[in-house]
Formats: C-alpha cells, sequence, structure tokens
C-alpha cells in the first residue's frame, strides 16, 4: 500500500512540474569491484564471472550458465583476486562478488591456469570437430583456440565409448565428447524438474547417462543440445543438416503457443533447420519446448499447400490465385445475397501474426459479418482479456500464484518453466486448482482438486480456510486462468474465476490460452462480440443451415472443436466453405475455395503473447509454393470483392509491406499504439499492449448432479497431439501417446477390467470404444482422455453444448 | 603378519605409555557392554551430564583436542561454529577411513564401539546436536558388526533415545554404510553421501558445514579418534588430558606403521613430543627398518601427504612443524620405504589410487590425475622420455599452481618449502595424485632419470606459419 502512495505522490511531484527530484537511497546491495584495473558496478549475490563478462573482459568458462546455479565444475573459469595473503586463483563462477574487490584475468598465471585446464579438457576430447554439428558454433573449439595452449601433448589412448547412443527419441548422446559439464544434467534437475539423465561411475569414467530403460522423456531435452558446450548432446531433427557458417538466422517468437518464446530463427539454402531459445529475460529465459523447438518440419513439408484450389466435380484441383481468389468473391457475393452478413462466419486467426488478424478483422468488419471466434470452442470467453493483465514476470514475482486451469506443463510450457522456478526458488507460493494431478502438482504449495464442474464450490471453500487466506492476503497474487477440461463448459472456470475475483479484487490475471496468436487475434478484432456469436453458436448455426459461408482462417473445427459431432453437422451444413490454410487439413477437404497460406518462418510480421507483449517474427525463408501471408489474402479478397468491401479511404487499401500493416495497427488500435514498427525495432523483448475495454460477463454457475455409476469425463490436452504442426514434424509425429481413457486404478478394479484393455465409453450422445489405463494421478470417480489424439474419437462423447459430461464405461 | 599381543586387535601393540583410547584393545569381549561398564564405561557421560553443556563444551575447548581426521583442527573450536537456535543440528561421524596406510579408525570402531557411541553422545550433549549419524566405510562389515551391536544394547541401557539416563536430554544414532568411494572421507562428500546423492564434494563457499550441512542443516562432522578421546576427557577432565603430550599437541594419537619396518602397526603414542625417529627405530615402536636397511623415505600422514626422506626423521608428532618441514601429519599413517624401494613404482601405486578414486567432478582431477597416472606408469615400464617428467610437473602445475611443498634435502642441497599447496581443484583428491610424485621426482630425481630416454626437444610448427603478416 505504502508503495503505491508514493508512486502516486511522485505523479503528482511530475504534474506540477517540481524540478527538485530526491536523491535515490543509495542501493544497499550495490558493490563495486575492480576487474583488470575497471571500475565495475556489480550487485551483491553477483558471481565474479558474471561481472566480468557483463564489461565485456572474457573469461573462458564451459559449466558457468546465468539461468542456472553455479557447480564450479570445469575449474576453467580461473581468475585472480587480491586477498590477504596476496593473489589468490579461484574460480569465478563461484566466487562473489565484493565491495572492493580487485579481481584480475589477465596475469600469466591466470592465463597459465587457464592453458593448463583447456589442456586436460582436450585431452580426452576426440579430434572429430570436422564431422561434429557443434564444429562452427563450439564453445570448446572456440575457447581452445583463444585461451588454450595451441597443442596437444597428450599422447595416451583416449577415452572410448560407443558413439552417439540415442538418450531420447530427439536428443543423441556422444560421450567420447562430453566434458562433463553438468550443464544437461542442471538443467534437467534445476530447470526442467525432469531428472532422467545423471553421471554414472567414477573419475576418468565418468560419463552422463541415463537410468536403465528410462529414456530421456523431456518436454524440454531440445535445450540440453542448445546448452551444451561442445557437440556431445546433438538434436535428430538437425543432425548432419548443415554447418554453422552455412546458417542464416534471425531473431523471431515462437508462435506454436501463446507464450511467446524469442527464438532464433536458422535456415540455409532457403530451408528452416533448426530454431533456438534466445534469452528474453521477461519471457523464456533461452529455453524452448521441444515441440516449438522442433516443428520446423512441418514448415518444410512436402505436404504444405503451395497453390489454391477450388472444388470442382471432380473434388478440389489446383488453380491459380486469380481463380482462386475470384471465386472466393463470387462465394462472399452469393453469400451476402442469400442470407446477408449474418450468415457468414469466420473462425480461426490464431495461428497467424497480427497483421493477419488484423487485415481479416477488417475484411470482417467491412462485410459486416457477425460470427467470428479465433477460438473453435477450446478456449474461455475472449473478455478475460480484458480483465487487470499480469505478465508473466509478475506472475513469477507474485507471493501466490493461483491456477485456475490447463496443466501448463503440456500446453504452456515454458510458462510452466517459469512458474515452477517462481516455486522452487522460494519466491511464490502456488495454489493450484486441478481435476487430475498436473506438471505443476509437484511444486504446489497447496493442490486442490475438484470434480470437473466444481471448481466454484473449490474456490469458495479454499479462500475460506484459514491458511489460504492468510497466504493471499501476504502479497500480490496472480491467476493463471485457461480452460482446463474440454468435457466441460468454460462457464465453470469463468464463475470461479469471478467469485475469486470478487474474494480478492486486487488479484491479477494471466490467460492461460493456448493457440500461438490467440490473444493478438482477440485483441485485433476476431473475438466474438456476444455468446450468441462465438464459435460453438457459429458451428451451431452451420449446423442448423443458417450459415451460407463458412471462412476456416486457419481453423480445424473437425479435430480442434471438443464437441466433434457438432463440428462434423457444421461442415455438412454449411453452404460454402472458403479455407485458407498451410496444410490441407481434415476441414480443408470440405472447403469449396482453398487459399494457400504461407506459414511461420515463410512470412514476417508481430505477434502478440499471452501477457499481452507484441513481439517481431521474420521472414527466414521464402513462401512454399505461391502461397501468400494471411493478411495479404485479405487485402486482395476485399479488393476483389467491391462494394461490400473496405471503404474508399480505407488505409488497406493502400498498404504494400507487412511493415505498413504493423504502423496502421498502431495508429487504428489503441491498444496497440506503443507497439509501433519503430518502437518495435528498438524493443528485442516487446512492447506490452495496453489495458483492453473488453468485458467479462458475469457468470451463474453451478454443477449439475450426477449419478454415482458415472464417471465425470476430462478431456485435455497433452504437448504433443494430432496437431498439424506436429503430425507434420516427422521428429514429433510419434511422440504422441495415443488416445485411451485413464481411470484411478481402483475404479478400473471395480470396472473389473484389465489394464488396457478396450472397453466402451457411452454418454448421453454418444458411444465409443477406446483402450482403458491405469492412472494414479486421476481422482476416483473421474475418467480423463488425452484430447485430439487420433485413434478412438473420445471428442464424439463430449457435448458442448451441456455444462459437464458424464460416462458409462461398460466391457466388453 | 600380526604378533599383536592382543588377537582382537590386529596389529595394536600397547607399550608402556598411556593409553586413552585404546585401553580396552587388550580384552577379548572390549566391544561388549558389559565389558564397558566394567571399565569406566559410559562415567565420561554421566560426568558430562551432570554438568552443563557449556561446561562440557568448555573442558573439551580446554583441553585442544585436536581433530584426528587429517586437517587437526581443534574440535572443540569446529563445535562453535554452528549457529545458534537453528534446529534441528547434527553430529556426523566420519568412520569412512580410507587414507592409504591409515587403519587406526577401524580398530577404534571394531574392539571398542562403546566409546565411540560415548563420545558421541558427549559430542551432541555439548554441541547441542540433536541427531547423530555414524557413517562407516562399507569394506569394514566387522566394524558395521560391532557397531550395530553394541548401539542395540546402548538402547535397550537407555543410553541412547529420549531421556537418557533420564534427563532432557535425547539423540538418536544412525548408522550408515558408505558404498566404498574415498573421495567420501572429505567431509562435504561425506554429507552428499549420507543424503543419498553421488559422493561428490560440496562447492565452497560455504566452507564448513557447521553452518550448511546435511540436509541444509549445521553439521559437525567429527572423526572417530576425534569422538573416541572425548570420554576420557569427560570423565577425568581437561587437565588430565593435557597432562600428557604438549601443549599444542596434548593427549595421544593413534599412528598406523606400515611398509618396510621390522614391527609395522598402530601404536598410540603421546602427541607431540615423539619423533618420527622414536616411532620407526624406537623398540616399543616399529624397532627399525627391516632386514637392518637403509631408509629411503617415509610418507608422513598418509597417502596424501609429502614425503620425507632420513632427514626429517628428527621431527616430533607436531602440526606446525610438520608443516614447516614441507608436510602434514595427516589421518596418522606412516609408510616407510626402505634402501630396496623402487620409488617411482611406490609413487605410480599412490598416483593409480587417487587416479582410480577421483569423482569426476571437477577437471584437473578427473582428467589430469590419471593422465599423470598414465604419464608414470609409461615411465616405470620403461617407455618415457624426459620430455613425460617435463609435462608431469606441467599438469602437476595445473592441479597445484605455484610451489609445491616439499622436504629439504641435505644430499641434493634443497630446502624444504612448506605446507600447503594451492589448488584448482574442489577438493584435496586431485593435489593428492600430484603429491607423492611430485615428492619422488624431488627427492630422488635420479631414480626417474634412469627410466627415461633422452628425447630431442619437441617443437612446435607455427600454425599460421607466414600467413598474415
Amino acid at each position: 500500500m505504502s508503495d503505491d502512495t508514493e508512486i502516486e505522490e511522485i505523479e503528482a511531484l511530475d504534474d506540477t512540474e517540481v524540478v527538485e527530484v530526491p536523491e535515490p537511497e543509495p542501493d544497499p546491495n550495490a558493490v563495486t569491484l575492480s576487474i583488470n584495473g575497471r571500475e565495475v558496478a556489480a550487485r551483491k549475490g553477483d558471481m565474479v564471472i558474471a561481472a566480468a563478462l557483463g564489461v565485456d573482459e572474457y573469461v573462458p568458462h564451459f559449466c558457468y550458465h546465468p539461468r542456472m546455479s553455479p557447480v564450479g565444475m570445469c575449474r576453467q573459469c580461473m581468475v585472480e583476486v587480491e586477498g590477504p595473503r596476496g593473489p589468490m586463483m579461484v574460480v569465478s563462477c563461484m566466487t562473489p562478488v565484493a565491495d572492493g574487490q580487485v579481481v584480475r584475468t589477465d596475469t600469466d598465471q591466470v592465463k597459465r591456469a587457464q592453458e593448463g585446464m583447456l589442456e586436460l579438457l582436450l585431452a580426452n576430447h576426440p579430434l572429430d570437430c570436422p564431422v561434429c554439428d557443434k564444429g562452427g558454433e563450439c564453445p570448446l573449439q572456440d575457447q581452445a583456440f583463444s585461451h588454450g595452449p595451441g597443442e596437444s601433448r597428450y599422447v595416451e589412448s583416449k577415452r572410448h565409448y560407443e558413439k552417439p547412443i540415442p538418450i531420447s527419441d530427439l536428443v543423441y548422446l556422444d560421450r567420447e565428447r562430453c566434458i562433463l559439464c553438468d550443464r544437461c544434467t542442471r538443467f534437467a534437475d534445476e530447470v526442467a524438474g525432469d531428472k532422467l539423465i545423471h553421471f554414472i561411475s567414477r573419475g576418468n569414467d565418468t560419463q552422463v547417462m541415463t537410468f536403465p530403460d528410462e529414456p530421456f522423456v523431456s518436454y524440454f531435452s531440445g535445450n540440453t543440445v542448445q546448452i551444451c558446450p561442445v557437440g556431445a548432446l546433438t538434436a535428430k531433427p538437425y543432425r548432419f543438416k548443415a554447418r554453422p557458417w552455412d546458417l542464416n538466422q534471425q531473431e523471431s517468437t515462437c508462435t506454436t503457443c501463446s507464450v511467446g518464446c524469442r527464438t532464433v530463427v536458422q535456415s540455409s539454402r532457403d530451408e528452416l533447420l533448426r530454431y533456438q531459445g534466445v534469452d528474453s529475460d521477461p519471457v523464456n529465459w533461452g529455453w524452448l519446448c521441444d515441440r516449438g523447438r522442433f516443428n520446423f518440419e512441418a514448415v518444410n513439408s512436402e505436404l504444405r499447400l503451395s497453390t489454391p484450389m477450388v472444388k470442382l466435380e471432380t473434388g478440389l484441383v489446383e488453380t491459380s490465385w486469380n481463380t482462386a481468389l475470384r471465386a472466393a468473391g463470387t462465394m462472399i457475393s452469393d453469400a451476402l445475397a442469400a442470407g446477408g452478413p449474418d450468415s457468414i462466419a469466420l473462425l480461426g486467426g490464431a495461428r497467424g501474426t497480427n497483421e493477419d488478424a488484423y487485415a481479416w478483422a477488417q475484411l470482417a468488419d467491412a462485410i459486416g459479418i457477425t460470427h467470428r471466434d479465433a477460438q473453435v470452442g477450446d478456449g474461455v470467453p475472449a473478455g478475460i482479456l480484458g480483465l487487470d493483465r499480469a505478465t508473466i514476470d509478475e506472475a513469477a514475482n507474485a507471493a501466490t500464484i493461483v491456477l485456475l486451469g490447463p496443466d501448463l506443463k503440456e500446453e504452456l510450457p515454458v510458462l510452466y518453466l517459469r512458474l515452477r522456478d517462481a516455486a522452487e526458488k522460494r519466491r511464490s507460493r502456488i495454489i493450484e486448482f486441478a481435476t487430475l494431478e498436473t506438471g505443476m502438482t509437484p511444486y504446489a504449495w497447496k493442490s486442490v482438486r475438484y470434480e470437473p464442474g466444481a471448481q466454484g464450490d473449490a474456490v469458495a471453500k479454499a479462500i475460506a480456510d484459514a491458511d489460504i487466506s492468510a497466504q493471499i492476503a501476504s502479497g500480490d497474487v496472480v491467476v493463471v486462468v485457461g480452460r482446463a477440461n474440454l468435457a466441460e463448459s468454460a462457464e465453470a472456470t469463468v464463475g470461479a474465476l469471478q467469485s475469486f475475483l470478487e474474494a480478492v479484487p486486487t488479484a491479477k490475471v494471466l490467460p492461460a490460452l493456448r493457440r500461438g496468436n490467440v490473444v493478438g487475434a482477440l485483441t485485433l478484432g476476431l473475438a466474438p462480440s456476444d455468446a450468441g456469436h462465438d464459435a460453438m453458436a457459429t458451428l451451431t448455426a452451420a449446423a442448423e443451415g443458417r450459415i451460407e459461408l463458412l471462412v476456416l482462417l486457419g481453423a480445424d473445427p473437425l479435430n480442434d472443436c471438443p464437441d466433434a459431432d457438432l463440428a462434423r453437422r457444421a461442415i455438412a451444413g454449411a453452404r460454402r466453405i472458403l479455407s485458407i490454410d498451410t496444410f490441407a487439413c481434415e476441414s480443408t477437404q470440405h472447403a469449396d475455395v482453398v487459399l494457400a497460406a504461407s506459414a511461420y518462418g515463410e512470412k514476417a510480421g508481430t505477434t502478440t503473447n499471452l501477457e499481452g507483449r507484441v513481439t517481431t517474427l521474420a521472414q527466414q525463408v521464402t513462401a512454399t509454393g505461391t502461397s501468400r501471408p494471411d493478411w495479404m489474402i485479405a487485402v486482395e479478397l476485399g479488393l476483389m470483392i467491391g462494394d461490400r468491401s473496405f471503404g474508399p479511404d480505407h488505409a488497406l487499401r493502400s498498404v504494400s509491406t507487412v511493415g505498413d500493416v504493423t504502423a496502421l495497427i498502431a495508429a487504428d488500435v489503441a491498444a496497440f499504439a506503443d507497439a509501433s514498427p519503430a518502437a518495435l525495432a528498438e524493443a528485442p523483448d516487446g512492447v506490452l499492449t495496453l489495458p483492453l475495454d473488453m468485458v467479462l460477463d458475469p457468470v451463474a454457475f453451478s454443477a449439475p448432479g450426477r449419478n454415482s455409476y458415472d464417471y465425470r469425463l476430462v478431456v485435455s490436452r497433452k504437448l504433443y497431439d494430432r496437431a498439424v504442426g506436429t503430425q507434420m514434424s516427422r521428429s514429433l509425429v510419434n511422440l504422441a501417446p495415443g488416445s485411451a481413457v485413464h481411470v484411478h486404478p481402483l475404479d478400473l478394479d471395480a470396472i473389473g477390467v484389465a489394464d488396457g484393455s478396450d472397453v466402451k465409453i457411452v454418454s448421453a450422445k454418444a458411444g465409443t470404444v477406446l483402450p482403458i489405463c491405469a492412472n494414479i494421478r486421476v481422482p476416483r470417480g473421474v475418467v480423463w482422455s488425452p484430447f485430439n489424439q487420433g485413434g478412438g474419437a473420445i471428442d464424439d462423447i463430449v457435448d458442448g453444448t451441456t455444462a459437464t459430461t458424464d460416462v458409462r464405461i461398460e466391457r466388453i | 603378519m600380526s604378533n599383536s599381543p592382543f588377537p582382537r586387535a590386529p596389529g595394536f601393540y600397547p607399550g608402556d605409555r598411556p593409553q586413552i583410547v585404546t585401553s580396552r584393545f587388550q580384552y577379548d569381549d572390549g566391544h561388549t557392554l558389559e565389558r564397558y561398564h566394567a571399565t569406566g564405561g559410559y562415567d565420561g557421560l554421566r560426568a558430562a551430564l551432570a554438568t552443563s553443556p557449556t561446561a562440557v563444551s568448555d573442558e573439551v575447548k580446554n583441553s585442544t583436542l585436536l581433530g584426528r581426521g587429517g586437517a587437526g583442527f581443534p574440535a572443540g573450536t569446529k563445535w562453535g561454529f554452528t549457529p545458534q537456535g537453528v534446529w534441528p543440528r547434527y553430529l556426523v561421524v566420519n568412520g569412512d577411513e580410507s587414507e592409504p596406510g591409515t587403519y587406526k579408525d577401524r580398530l577404534l570402531m571394531e574392539c571398542d564401539p562403546h566409546q565411540l557411541i560415548e563420545g558421541c553422545l558427549i559430542a551432541c550433549y555439548a554441541a547441542g546436536l540433536s541427531q547423530c549419524f555414524l557413517y562407516v566405510r562399507g569394506e569394514m562389515a566387522l566394524a558395521h558388526e560391532r557397531i550395530a551391536a553394541a548401539l542395540d544394547e546402548a538402547y535397550a541401557a537407555g543410553y541412547i533415545g529420549k531421556n537418557i539416563l533420564g534427563t532432557d536430554f535425547g539423540v538418536d544414532i544412525v548408522l550408515h554404510t558408505g558404498a566404498g568411494a574415498y573421495v567420501v572421507g572429505e567431509e562435504t562428500a561425506l554429507i552428499e553421501s549420507l543424503e543419498g546423492e553421488r559422493g561428490m564434494p560440496r562447492l565452497k563457499p560455504p566452507y564448513f558445514p557447521a553452518a550448511v550441512g546435511l540436509y541444509g542443516q549445521p553439521t559437525i562432522v567429527n572423526n572417530v579418534e576425534t569422538l573416541a578421546n572425548l570420554p576420557f576427557i569427560a570423565t577425568n577432565g581437561s587437565a588430565a588430558y593435557t597432562a600428557i603430550g604438549t601443549a599444542t599437541s596434548p593427549g595421544t594419537r593413534m599412528i598406523a606403521v606400515s611398509g618396510h619396518v621390522v614391527r609395522p602397526g598402530v601404536y598410540e603414542i603421546v602427541n607431540g613430543s615423539t619423533t618420527f625417529r622414536d616411532l620407526l627405530y624406537g623398540d616399543e615402536f616399529a624397532q627399525g627398518i627391516r632386514d637392518g636397511n637403509d631408509l629411503k623415505a617415509f610418507v608422513p600422514g598418509g597417502g596424501s601427504a609429502p614425503w620425507f626422506t632420513a632427514d626429517q626423521l628428527d621431527i616430533p608428532f607436531e602440526g606446525p612443524q610438520a608443516g614447516a618441514a614441507g608436510s602434514m601429519l595427516g589421518s596418522g599413517a606412516v609408510m616407510v620405504m626402505d634402501s630396496t624401494t623402487d620409488i617411482p613404482a611406490a609413487a605410480l601405486s599412490l598416483v593409480r589410487f587417487y587416479a582410480h578414486e577421483s569423482c569426476g567432478k571437477c577437471v584437473p582431477c578427473r582428467e589430469g590425475g590419471t593422465w599423470l597416472y598414465r604419464l608414470v606408469q609409461r615411465i616405470v615400464d620403461g617407455h618415457g622420455t624426459d620430455a613425460d617428467l617435463q609435462t608431469i610437473l606441467d599438469v602437476g602445475q595445473t592441479i597445484c599452481p605455484g610451489d609445491m611443498p616439499h622436504a629439504s634435502s641435505e644430499r641434493l642441497g634443497l630446502d624444504a618449502v612448506p605446507f600447503p599447496y594451492k589448488m584448482t581443484t574442489i577438493c584435496f583428491v586431485g593435489p593428492s595424485a600430484y603429491v607423492p610424485i611430485h615428492s619422488a621426482m624431488t627427492l630422488f630425481p635420479e631414480d626417474f632419470a634412469a627410466l627415461v630416454t633422452k628425447r630431442a626437444e619437441r617443437r612446435s610448427i607455427p600454425v599460421m606459419a607466414g600467413a598474415g603478416e
């Protein structure tokens, strides 16, 4: 509270233009040390190496990594520190800075120690640099050159191990190259929480290894490849694809999910070959999840749509853009003539850039389309974005983090890393509301289980708890909200959120929406005007034959809508379908006109992450075939359809580059006022959007009763599913766990079937056959099934119009 | 080999000297509670419990009891490093005795386990520690068995557990078996091992586990012999203890003598005043070099100590004096080499040990230790060159930068370089691999010169000859 008043006072001073600014309090943690004779400012708790690297006094190092705790294993970063008994050799990654400390990194003794250490590191390191993926960007190679002795005296035989062994589906380990710096093992333990690789054996035989029969199955394994200071860990999708000096690269942002991790997109010979994480302090700290890191393979897929198609009697046939756009324009005109603007619906838009979403929203406005939604019934109402929004940093520094949404490890993996770090470093306490145990449960201070639909009661009960209310009152609160269960209405979660915010009005909200640019799309005009025009309402209208033209802007309702039956009826019921997509997905097969869109890495622009951070995307390769960015398609289509399109003065009529659209958004959309191309060029970490005036309608939700013979259904996403980016990536496609239903082991006994056998799942609406598994993470009376896994269709069972879904499980 | 008068304490010779920790070695049943009671057992605990913890702690401080694990740090002072008011706090007993040449703690654990247990209890009472972990080296099966039996007896008799001897004082003692790693003798590696992690030393700072130790709590790590002294001090007072030995090194200490002497064995010697000459040549000690040979060299303090020669025989068992002479007293193991000894081969066996026992955590030890071992092996095999000798010194410099301690040698006209060495490693295992080979090469250069062939000096070929400028 006192902080707030101080800020207000300072603002008041500014208003009256009083020049006198109070002297800033001296920072009690500030220290000044001398490095090679230079005065260097640092903060208490910093290590000497960080202070030195910060002022470009290079200290060679291998095990030190600024995002992990120091271990002092490689002993390479020796420097000299003046002590009471003369200069002392210390490891700079383990030596905290102190006021008045005198550090030298360039004395003969230091040079001698660094050379000696490199000679030892190279002793057993194979000289296979010419065939090593790391050669050319290898810290060992580089530092051997800059700080090494120049020549090896080691004539003994080197350590020999079997050359690369797979330690997971994605990562190979070459133990001969390994210098045992503990970076990968520390990452797995400290950062990812998947302690599946460790040292085995001892002394000179020490090696990194997985546990027997337990591969390094981690959603974050690709990071170990990136931080490996030698070529010991290599990633299957990149192995032997390119040499570092052949790679071109640009900074970009990953749009696989809405966390918006900063990446470097690298290509060679106009083909995407690798994404590397970039250390963006407010977002991803350099980490990426494996799905985001390796799904560049999908962009390169041979199955990409490369030309527009129109449906003739023989099916979809390739055609020219002119023909296809004219056909699309005709469909729009026909639909307007037949049913008016209410008969046109636009679904999707979360896949693209801000520019794509803006151009399509403007086109939709011009035509008068009311049915539009960037989500496909699998999210939460867009009004959630109008709440007091937290940033990722605010969430990861809040005293209390309340999780009221999906399993973050499965849906927003790098957000999971950030919040896990907050809990592990004891900055925050996590209160989790979940039906099943999630990836975050082990780190939660309190994990509250609720039956689907009953989260409102669970939240009310928790707030009444003395411990929890004391914790909530102890400091900042951030609520992470999203759709935990696709077999239950989003209203259940929204109701619970609203009752929580009523009790804790100061809490900020971090929306855990999953799709890449869903926040940008919803913000820029692809949000439904009201609940009567959202995706589920649109699909219902289509199923009832009220939709003349369904525009699928990168949307695939047949796979993404939780209610597959509704989606099927909608696709069948819509008179015409226009699809703008990168792949011929299932819904695309039903389209009358298909316009080929360029994919990630093939187009520039900006994207908005879940906290509202606008960052730039880079075009690194030429678009596949004749495919075009969505925004360009929208503009061309708008110009094509004549008077029911942009007005004569509309700015979109005169844009020629994506930068023009970015500038237009900044000028036109209040929330994006700060995100001008010039501002974005200055800020690699992006620019936050301003608060939105979206309103979350109040919800009164109560869970329906149930009979005790039924199981309440939970359908939620795994990181790897049949999403097109995963399915089209050769390395990821087999990682999806597959379709099954999971129940508590005791429930399995009660049903009386063996683990793994097929059972019949029957809801009020339909039935399907799926294998059943015992899963201790599922509470009793609940059945869980991963969403969109292909095989048996759990989404047939879900009724999107009911509050919750109860099923019976029958033996066959 | 042993003709020890006490078959239950193999290799132990009492002599006509004060016996503080070995008084029950003469009994076949010295390990039982019955014998322990009959010989004044647990009197020290009773005496301690009758006074305040501070009084006991002060008594130990006054006795200047030096740690027997190797560093020789005063035990009472170490106890004082624990922060006040942090609970729980632990005592960890380092029974992972595995320094080459050292086998005194084994006898103490096998022959008189109750004395150790009583010492633990007194330490816990005096230093205010709430639980005790007894870490016994995995290979010492008999010691493990005896301590387990003694713990059972002591629990049954009410010496361990809650309300010891009817007081409010309570302590549990947990027995833990090691898995066979030398490095776990290093106190922070021992704590890691006890926690179930790989036995790798922790990084310093924090320098002392007294502040942050087992499970992140204040922890005192004491050697077995150190604790075995406590019952005597608690019973008889610090004055009785300091009456023995010298002012700076009071009491007795156990020394294990091995190698080329007439009577190798374990001796409880009077600390401070006894010299190495007494120990190696004295009638009640090792009785001279075997077969009337000359002494060539001896290791004064366990395998990781720099070597001494006959020039240093008159140095007493007094830490600072040994340090000034270029070595250390370490864990109380003296290994003797007579004139028939193949010095490079002797150094090799020690280098091999430390290279093998490296935990693999830090580079100088992991890579340097093994490289040293291979170099020395090659030289001993007769395939070495004089360049290899220089490489050994260079690799050694990477492990221990700066001046390396060594003894003086009249024969070679060498002055001593005092102990200790500087090191680039996390713990002492890395330097320990270099110490013996450095001592051997410094004190007996001719033995190495005889083994290597002269080789033309290496010439570097410039990588960028003529290029650039």
